[in-house]
């Protein structure tokens, strides 16, 4: 039986007709096609589907799109500024803090997440701030470097 | 993979989640945070043919200070929040660190702490904790209400005496009593892991070091969190030492039945058990305000 749901993504709404076993990571991709939001395990262990689903971060291949009735997104095409990098972004890109890209935009969500809640992380902070994110390029090091970058921006430093 | 099929209830109130449990019985699963659920869907491990979603009823997260300085904290509790209660962290950290240390922030954010119980893997972080604890657990059904122990709470692997049309809503954990030192070990691999071995104890001491309460709970090493009753016994009413504590925690072992599994073999797990209760009772010792 399918379902009439309404959420907004990214400030726009949207309404979509799901069945209940659909994932929210595939109604995101595939019927709203926002593809900056990639699938790596769905299994909830890689992070690749991470996204902000009522201001807190999520892995959305755990969730049923049929949940997101109702919900206010930001995916990773919403964390710019139209076409202005966010401090993250910039902070990855000048810290090579990203090599083949595949878990990038959930790295980028956990670290916003993670500043929110922490505008001056310790290196263990941030290690413990995207333990939910594997990076299989194994570019840690450069993505701790660009998070310590990122909260100095984003404190207006 | 992706998950089969099931019809999708989101009730907005207990009374209406209840009606429906009550009306598809076994047949209905309650999706939480749906960490645990959604993966076993996806394997196919459960298949139920409906899904009663309680995440949109309003008011089953909260924590709560009893009047006698227990906690009474809401089945919809995310990890999240009880790692940052600072009323949890004063009358119980225990469930404090039990919480931050569990699984990642997405998890956190997501994860509920009564959903962590009811899915009764003996992995589940909180399932010593609660043990240890001696903590109370509420479930209603259309019936009425009835208040389980910890300890009757959990029956076998993945399995509560939680009644299909029963709900748990709430979790009662007593008052810590004074000069309580209470420790969460846990021992992983990888950050984010299961436990091989997880170990939660709260000790109490009167003058002297005197051992006057204790309760050591295991995870992770046999079909439901138990306690190490045999350690338990070593210790109650004698003067906590090191000598003590290293001889108590040799009969932590004794009635674990552990799996051995990739992360693991079971001689494994036993050898760690008796190394990670030496180390909680050690830390809660000093916690408690122990001298060496």
């Amino acid at each position: 039986m399918e379902t009439m749901i309404t959420l907004t993504v990214n400030g726009v709404t949207y309404k979509a007709t799901v069945e209940p076993r659909m994932l929210l990571v595939d109604l995101i991709r595939d019927e709203l096609e926002l593809t900056g939001t990639h699938i790596g395990c769905v299994t909830g262990k890689c992070g690749a589907c991470t996204i902000l689903l009522n201001g807190v971060s999520v892995k959305s291949c755990l969730i049923f799109a049929v949940q997101a009735n109702g919900a206010d997104i930001v995916t990773i095409e919403g964390i710019a500024d139209g076409g202005k990098l966010h401090p993250i972004q910039e902070a990855f890109k000048e810290n090579h803090a990203l090599q083949c890209g595949y878990c990038t935009p959930g790295m980028v969500i956990s670290v916003y997440q993670l500043l929110k809640r922490n505008p001056d992380p310790t290196d263990e902070e941030i290690k413990k701030g995207i333990s939910g994110n594997l990076c299989r390029c194994t570019g840690y090091i450069n993505i701790i470097k660009a998070t310590k970058n990122a909260a100095k921006r984003m404190r207006g430093g | 993979m992706r998950p089969t099929k099931f019809e999708y209830f989101d009730p907005h109130t207990v009374d209406e989640a209840l009606n429906l449990l009550e009306g598809y019985g076994d047949e209905a699963k309650v999706l939480a945070g749906g960490l645990s659920l959604v993966s076993l869907i996806k394997l196919r491990l459960t298949t139920p043919k409906y899904i009663v979603d309680i995440t949109k009823i309003p008011n089953l997260s909260y924590v709560i200070e009893n009047s006698d300085g227990g906690l009474t904290i809401g089945a919809l509790t995310s990890h999240y929040t009880l790692e940052t209660s600072s009323l949890v962290k004063s009358r119980c950290p225990l469930l404090s660190e039990v919480a931050s240390g569990l699984g990642d922030t997405q998890v956190r954010n997501r994860g509920t702490m009564g959903g962590n119980l009811c899915h009764a893997d003996p992995a589940c972080e909180y399932l010593p904790v609660v043990l240890a604890l001696n903590a109370e657990l509420k479930a209603v059904s259309s019936k009425g209400e009835r208040t389980i122990k910890a300890a009757d709470f959990f029956l076998d692997l993945l399995t509560t005496s939680l009644k299909p049309a029963e709900l748990l809503t709430e979790v009662k954990v007593p008052p810590m009593l004074p000069n309580t030192g209470e420790a969460y070990l846990k021992l992983t691999r990888r950050s984010g892991d299961f436990p091989i071995v997880a170990v939660a104890v709260v000790m109490t001491l009167d003058r002297g070091n005197v051992c006057k309460a204790i309760s050591v709970g295991l995870g992770s090493v046999a079909p439901t969190p138990i306690r190490a009753e045999e350690t338990e016994k070593a210790l109650l009413g004698k003067t906590v030492n090191d000598k003590l504590i290293d001889e108590a925690s040799d009969l932590a072992s004794q009635r674990i039945k552990p799996s051995p599994d990739i992360h693991a073999s079971a001689e494994y797990r036993t050898e760690m058990t008796k190394v990670m209760t030496r180390r909680a009772l050690k830390e809660a010792f000093i916690r408690a305000g122990g001298e060496k």
